[in-house]
């Protein structure tokens, strides 16, 4: 049902943890619907992403589209961080199974609201970057 | 890692060597459609009629009171539309519980849209419904009373002698889909009152694709499949010869094994049960503590979710199955931990372990280590975990 991208990253995910003193948290998804992402990211003062890491409550998509989107990220500016989309991801894994694909809406998500935490703390505005949204079902056309 | 441990038995079971045996003749040598004139057609016929009275037998019915069918869903299928067909001068209103299979529940749902009303009954934290709930449901217009005899996914046994007597009292009809217990339990459908009954064969060690329905003599039976007059012009289509033999040899191999079997699976369950419990923080046991089929183990795991946790036992070659909805590709966890009043996320870290006669304690202690470390690991990656262990919440 997965390809072997998604089994190696959900076996051996990279960036479980947390980050103290994060620059950025965010926290999407509901229990309700059975998968809770949290990304924090820890960025230095020219706007790069240093460091992420992430804590998930998912299937195993869930699991792997938050191991590889933290992968993505690393490295990259902010700005160049929502580059990063679901489809990015996606792409990443070698696809998903179509139930799976609203995990790397969750993703793409999860990284939009800690960096959304991250301009929110140092008061600035990254463009295109929109404010997390309640229920990710109201992204599914986006 | 070539070790395989099957605990899903719930799901299906492996085929009894005895019943293969019983069923191979039937693809190459009597392989004659059991409906035919000539003396070929003989031995076909007598398979079928062998296992009409030993499936009979194992609920105490007349055998010209089982119909074949291809299974557990189309016998619940044409159980509840028959009756709601056949009774709908007499009213439109049926009685049937939040956890029942789906096979029943759909079958309802799609009988709403044709007009009738459904009454879905709650059941307790254990998963057992209230008598008192059932006689207030009743009413004038009911025609029927659907009950499963046991839970497919939490176990826990209905009080169906109970049940069959308030039926009976009110002149109401009474099926029940006993595709789990059916081989399993004692049932007898004259001291419990049951008027209709689903069978499946692959449950109790038989092969997929063959069931039975019994329906009391004397009660009305709209055919679900029209066709050829097979099985008294109630159900058409070539009999499944070798299907129904095996099925035959598989009841009289559980009527024979029932209560050794039992006792060996429910010692099994109980120390399965016994060290998840204490060896594992923040897990329950989902159903009824005792009354319970005798091999099935249900839990849930808080902080985590099913389908992660079944992938990381399947790399060790361990088959189980849960309730979570990832597993299913819907986003509601399973209707039937929600009926028993689990919260969602609670719902989304079930784990449903279901024995066989060939399962081993060394199988079961191998499991529990092994899902110890693999609970730890998915709550270390889990944000509940983490907020749970730095607010207690």
């Amino acid at each position: 049902m997965y390809s072997e991208k998604v089994m190696d990253h959900f076996n051996n995910p990279r960036n479980v943890g947390e980050l103290e003193n994060a620059s950025g948290i965010g926290t999407v998804g509901n229990a309700k619907c059975g998968d809770i992402m949290r990304i924090y990211l820890d960025i230095d003062e020219q706007g790069v992403i240093q460091d992420a890491k992430f804590k998930t409550f998912g299937c195993g998509a869930a699991v792997a589209t938050s191991s590889m989107a933290t992968e993505l990220v690393k490295g990259k500016t902010v700005q160049d961080a929502l580059t990063v989309t679901n489809k990015a991801v996606m792409e990443a894994l070698d696809g998903l199974p179509p139930v799976k694909v609203h995990c790397s809406l969750l993703a793409e998500e999860a990284i939009h609201a800690a960096l959304w935490d991250y301009a929110k703390k140092h008061h600035i505005e990254i463009a295109g970057l929109k404010p997390p949204v309640e229920d990710i079902e109201q992204r599914k056309d986006a | 890692m070539n070790r395989q441990i099957y605990l899903d038995n719930a799901a299906t079971t492996k085929i009894n060597e005895e019943v293969l045996n019983a069923m191979l003749p039937h693809f190459t040598q009597t392989y004659a459609n059991p409906s035919a004139i000539y003396t070929f057609a003989g031995e076909a016929k007598k398979a079928v009629d062998t296992a009409r009275t030993q499936t009979a037998a194992l609920i105490n019915a007349a055998p010209e009171e089982l119909y074949f069918t291809s299974g557990g869903t189309e016998s619940d299928n044409w159980a509840i539309k028959a009756v709601a067909e056949a009774y709908r001068e007499k009213g439109r209103h049926i009685i049937t519980t939040k956890i029942e299979h789906h096979a029943v529940l759909h079958t309802c749902q799609y009988l709403e849209k044709q007009g009738c009303e459904v009454t879905y009954l709650d059941v307790d934290e254990t998963g057992a419904i209230s008598l008192d709930a059932l006689q207030s449901a009743i009413r004038p217009d009911t025609v029927l009373i659907s009950v499963m005899t046991a839970n497919n996914e939490i176990g826990t046994i209905e009080p169906i002698a109970q049940i069959g007597a308030i039926a009976h009292e009110h002149g109401v009809l009474f099926h029940t889909d006993a595709v789990q217990a059916y081989g399993h339990l004692a049932l007898d459908v004259e001291a419990m009152h049951i008027d209709l009954l689903s069978a499946s064969a692959h449950k109790l060690n038989g092969p997929k694709g063959v069931g039975f329905l019994y329906v009391r003599k004397g009660i009305k039976l709209p055919p679900l499949l029209h066709g050829g007059a097979q099985e008294r012009n109630r159900r058409a289509g070539t009999l499944n010869v070798a299907g129904i033999a095996g099925f035959g040899k598989a009841a009289e191999l559980a009527a024979a094994h029932m209560e050794e079997k039992a006792a060996r699976e429910t010692a099994l369950r109980d120390h399965l049960i016994t060290r998840i419990l204490s060896e594992i923080p923040y897990c329950r046991l989902n159903g009824h503590p005792t009354d319970r089929l005798s091999n099935n183990a249900n839990f849930c795991f808080r902080f985590i979710e099913g389908e992660s946790l079944l992938i990381l036992l399947d790399q060790l070659g361990i088959c189980a199955s849960s309730g979570s909805a990832c597993t299913s590709g819907a986003l509601e966890p399973s209707h039937v931990l929600l009926a028993i009043g689990l919260p969602h996320e609670i719902a989304h870290g079930s784990l449903r372990l279901t024995l066989s006669d060939e399962t081993t304690q060394e199988e079961l202690d191998f499991v529990v280590d092994e899902l110890k470390k693999i609970v730890d690991r998915l709550r270390v990656m889990s944000p509940l975990y983490e907020d749970f262990m730095k607010n207690g919440r």
